[in-house]
C-alpha cells in the first residue's frame, strides 16, 4: 500500500460566545480554507460550542521554540508592580 | 543525542506533574510509546463506530436512531481529535491509517466483536463506553499535553453515551420478556469482553510499567478494571440483570467485588486476529479507504486548480 | 398572534385543510426520513474522517426534521398516530417522498449529487414556507431553512470539487446527475391539496416558483463545475408523491422497520 500524501493540517480556534476570546480546540486536516471551514464546524461544533470559527494553516504558524522560554518569559516573573495586588488602597475603597 | 541532563529535567518534569508539549525535548521511547498509544487508541474510536453503526439503521424508533447516529458520529469526532494530537508527534495520520489498514497497528479488540441484538446497542454503551471512561478519566491526567486535552474533550463528551447506554439497558430490563432476555443474552455477551478491555494483569503487561514511570498511565490495568466492576455490578442490580460471573463476590473487607480468571487464551486469540470480527472490520475500513481514493484525489487536484487560477490571476 | 398560545397544530387551523395539511407534511417528513436513513449508511464509511463527521451532521438534521413533520402530520390526520407510528408501522405504499431520496448511494458521487439536488429544492421550498402565517409550519421551516443553507454550502462544494477535480470524479458526478435528472421534475409537482393550502393562504404561493429558482441554482452550480446540465426534456420518473415508489424503499423499510414491528408492544 503506498502511503497517500495528506492533505494539510488547519488548527482550528473558536470563539465560544460573544465577547469571548478565540481559543485553540484543535485541528482538522483539509485541502483548502473553504473545507477547512466545514470540517471545523462539523468536528468541534457538533453541540453548539461555538459562534465563530478560525482555520490557519498550521505551517502558517510561527510558534517560539521551548529553549527560548527562559529569555522571553522570565523578564516578566518579576515585574511584579505590573500586577493589580502589587498596591495597596486603604480599607474600605472597594473599586479603584 | 538524550544527554542524561535532558533526561533528568524531563523526569522532573513528569515528577512535578507539568506537562510535555510538542516542542519540548522528549526521550525518543517516550515518543513512540505515546505514539503507539494514541494511534491505537484513535484506531479503536474508529473502528468502533463499525459494530454500533450496524444498527443505526435498525433503530426501533426516532429518538433512539438520532441518539446513536450522534453517537458513532461522536467517535469519528474521538478518533479525529486522537489523530490530531499523535500528530503532533511528527507522524502524519496517513502514516497511521495506513499501519492500521495493514494490520500492524490495533485497536481494542472489543470491537472484534459483533452486535447481533439491538440491546447490544445498549450494553455497549453501558459496559464498553463505561469501561473506556474509567480509562480515559485516568488518561485526561496523561503527562502529554495534547493527549490529556484530547481526553478531556472527549471524556466530557462521552458522558452521554454511557447515559444512553444505560437507559436503553434499564428500558429493556423493565420491557417485555422478549426484551428482558435480549438485554440478558448482550451482557453475558460483552460482560468478559469488557473486562479485557482493561488489557492483561500488571505483572503480564509489558508496556504498562514504562507508561506509568512517565505519567502517561496513572493507574495500573488491575486497579482500572477493578474499579470498573466495582462500579458496575451495583448497576446491573439495580435494573435486575445477572452479571455471568459465579465467583463474583463482595468482599466486606477491601469494599471491592472478587471477580473469577478472565479467559486469557480468548483474549490473545482475538488480539491474534482471531475474534469473530477482526477481518470484517479491516475489510471494512479498507473498503472505505479504497472507495474513497478518488474522492480525496479530486478534492486535492480542485484545490490546487484552485491556487493556480488565484496566482495566475 | 393568538395561535402562539395552543399546543398542537391541529388547533391552529381549520378542519377542513387538516387532511391537506397532514397529506404534505407527511411528504416532506418522509423526504428527510429516506434521505436521512440513505445518509446514515455511510456512517463508517466515508471517504475520510471528517466527511463522517459531516455527512452524520446532514443526516440528523433530516431525521430530526423528519421528527416534527411527521409529528404534525400525525396529529393533523387525528389517526393518533405519532412520528414513530408514521415512520415505523406504514408499508412502501404508503409513504410519500420523492423517488430521488430513495435511490441508492452507490457512491459518494452519486449521494452527494443526490443531496444537492435536494437539498437546493428543500431550501427553497423551506425559505418560501417560512412565510406561512401559520406559527407551526413558519417555526420548521425557518429552522429547517438554516440548516439546509449549510447542507447546500456543504453539497455545493462537493459538486464543485468533483466537478472540476480529477477527470475520474468529473465524469463520476456527471454521470450521477445524467442518471438522477430523471427524478427532479417530481419534486415540483403541485397536489390539489397543495393548490387548496395556497389558496387558503396557508402556503406561500411563491411555492409555484420553486422550480424556476432551483433551475437558475443549480444551473450555475453545475456550470461552474464544468458539468454539463442534463437534457430537461427527458422523460421525467415521477410516482412517489402517490406511493408509486421505486423497488428501493421496500428494502429500506425492511431494514428499518423490522426491530420496531417484530415487538408490536414493546417500547425501547
Amino acid at each position: 500500500m503506498s502511503t497517500e500524501s495528506e492533505s494539510p493540517v488547519w488548527e482550528v480556534f473558536l470563539q465560544p460566545k460573544s465577547g469571548k476570546p478565540h481559543e485553540h480546540v484543535g485541528s482538522v486536516h483539509a485541502v483548502d480554507a473553504e473545507q477547512a471551514l466545514q470540517n471545523a464546524r462539523d468536528v468541534y461544533t457538533r453541540r453548539g460550542e461555538g459562534i465563530s470559527i478560525w482555520v490557519v494553516q498550521a505551517n502558517n504558524i510561527t510558534a517560539s521554540s521551548p529553549d527560548d522560554a527562559g529569555p522571553l518569559f522570565d523578564p516578566g516573573d518579576d515585574k511584579i508592580y505590573r500586577h493589580p495586588s502589587f498596591y495597596t488602597v486603604p480599607r474600605g475603597v472597594r473599586n479603584v | 543525542m538524550e544527554t542524561s541532563e535532558q533526561l533528568l529535567e524531563f523526569e522532573s518534569k513528569i515528577a512535578e506533574g507539568a506537562k510535555i508539549e510538542p516542542k519540548d525535548w522528549m526521550p525518543d521511547r517516550y515518543r513512540s510509546q505515546l505514539i503507539r498509544m494514541m494511534s491505537q487508541h484513535a484506531h479503536s474510536e474508529i473502528v468502533g463506530m463499525l459494530p454500533e453503526g450496524n444498527w443505526i439503521t435498525r433503530a426501533p424508533n426516532l429518538r433512539r436512531k438520532m441518539t446513536l447516529l450522534a453517537k458513532v458520529q461522536d467517535e469519528a469526532g474521538h478518533g479525529l481529535y486522537i489523530y490530531s494530537a499523535t500528530e503532533t508527534l511528527g507522524i502524519e495520520r496517513s502514516e497511521l491509517i495506513d499501519q492500521l489498514l495493514e494490520g500492524k497497528a490495533k485497536y481494542s479488540s472489543i470491537f472484534n466483536y459483533p452486535t447481533l441484538s439491538w440491546a447490544d446497542i445498549g450494553v455497549i454503551g453501558w459496559l464498553v463506553d463505561g469501561a473506556a471512561i474509567v480509562n480515559q478519566t485516568m488518561l485526561a491526567k496523561a503527562s502529554y499535553g495534547p493527549y490529556s486535552r484530547a481526553m478531556i474533550r472527549i471524556c466530557k463528551e462521552e458522558n452521554f453515551h454511557k447515559k444512553q447506554g444505560f437507559e436503553i439497558v434499564t428500558t429493556l430490563a423493565a420491557g417485555t420478556p422478549e426484551q428482558k432476555a435480549m438485554v440478558q443474552d448482550a451482557v453475558n455477551r460483552w460482560w468478559w469482553p469488557s473486562l479485557m478491555m482493561f488489557g492483561p494483569h500488571d505483572a503480564e503487561s509489558t508496556n504498562s510499567s514504562e507508561l506509568m514511570q512517565w505519567g502517561v498511565k496513572r493507574k495500573s490495568n488491575d486497579s482500572l478494571r477493578q474499579h470498573f466492576v466495582n462500579i458496575t455490578v451495583p448497576q446491573a442490580r439495580a435494573v435486575d440483570l445477572t452479571i455471568p460471573d459465579p465467583e463474583l463476590e463482595y468482599n466486606e473487607e477491601t469494599g471491592d467485588w472478587k471477580f473469577g480468571e478472565i479467559d486469557w487464551n480468548e483474549f490473545y486469540q482475538v488480539i491474534k486476529g482471531n475474534g469473530p470480527c477482526n477481518r470484517e472490520r479491516i475489510a471494512a475500513r479498507r473498503s472505505a479507504h479504497d472507495n474513497g481514493a478518488w474522492v480525496r484525489e479530486a478534492a486535492r487536484a480542485y484545490a490546487d486548480k484552485q491556487l493556480t487560477r488565484q496566482t495566475t490571476s | 398572534m393568538a395561535m402562539e398560545m395552543v399546543a398542537k397544530i391541529s388547533e391552529s387551523l381549520d378542519v377542513a385543510h387538516h387532511a391537506q395539511l397532514a397529506e404534505f407534511l407527511t411528504a416532506l417528513g418522509d423526504d428527510a426520513l429516506i434521505l436521512g436513513h440513505r445518509l446514515s449508511e455511510w456512517c463508517g464509511h466515508a471517504p475520510q474522517l471528517e466527511e463522517d463527521i459531516a455527512l452524520a451532521n446532514i443526516a440528523l438534521d433530516e431525521i430530526g426534521r423528519a421528527n416534527v413533520l411527521l409529528m404534525y402530520a400525525g396529529q393533523l390526520e387525528g389517526l393518533n398516530r405519532d412520528q414513530d407510528d408514521l415512520a415505523f408501522h406504514r408499508d412502501t405504499v404508503s409513504f410519500r417522498n420523492l423517488l430521488l431520496v430513495e435511490q441508492p448511494n452507490i457512491d459518494f458521487g452519486y449521494t452527494l449529487a443526490r443531496q444537492f439536488l435536494y437539498d437546493v429544492y428543500a431550501l427553497k421550498l423551506f425559505e418560501c414556507m417560512g412565510g406561512s402565517p401559520n406559527p407551526f409550519i413558519s417555526g420548521v421551516a425557518r429552522k429547517a431553512a438554516k440548516e439546509i443553507t449549510y447542507h447546500v454550502r456543504h453539497s455545493r462544494s462537493w459538486v464543485l470539487r468533483l466537478g472540476d477535480g480529477t477527470s475520474e470524479s468529473h465524469d463520476r458526478i456527471q454521470a450521477a446527475f445524467d442518471e438522477l435528472w430523471t427524478y427532479t421534475d417530481e419534486m415540483f409537482e403541485t397536489s390539489e391539496s397543495i393548490h387548496a393550502l395556497i389558496e387558503a393562504g396557508i402556503i406561500p404561493d411563491g411555492f409555484l416558483r420553486l422550480r424556476v429558482d432551483w433551475n437558475v441554482f443549480v444551473t450555475d452550480t453545475l456550470t461552474e463545475a464544468t458539468l454539463v446540465v442534463p437534457d430537461q426534456d427527458q422523460f421525467m420518473r415521477k410516482g412517489g408523491r402517490s406511493g408509486q415508489h421505486s423497488e428501493h424503499l421496500g428494502h429500506i423499510l425492511d431494514e428499518m422497520q423490522f426491530l420496531a414491528r417484530s415487538h408490536p408492544d414493546a417500547s425501547w
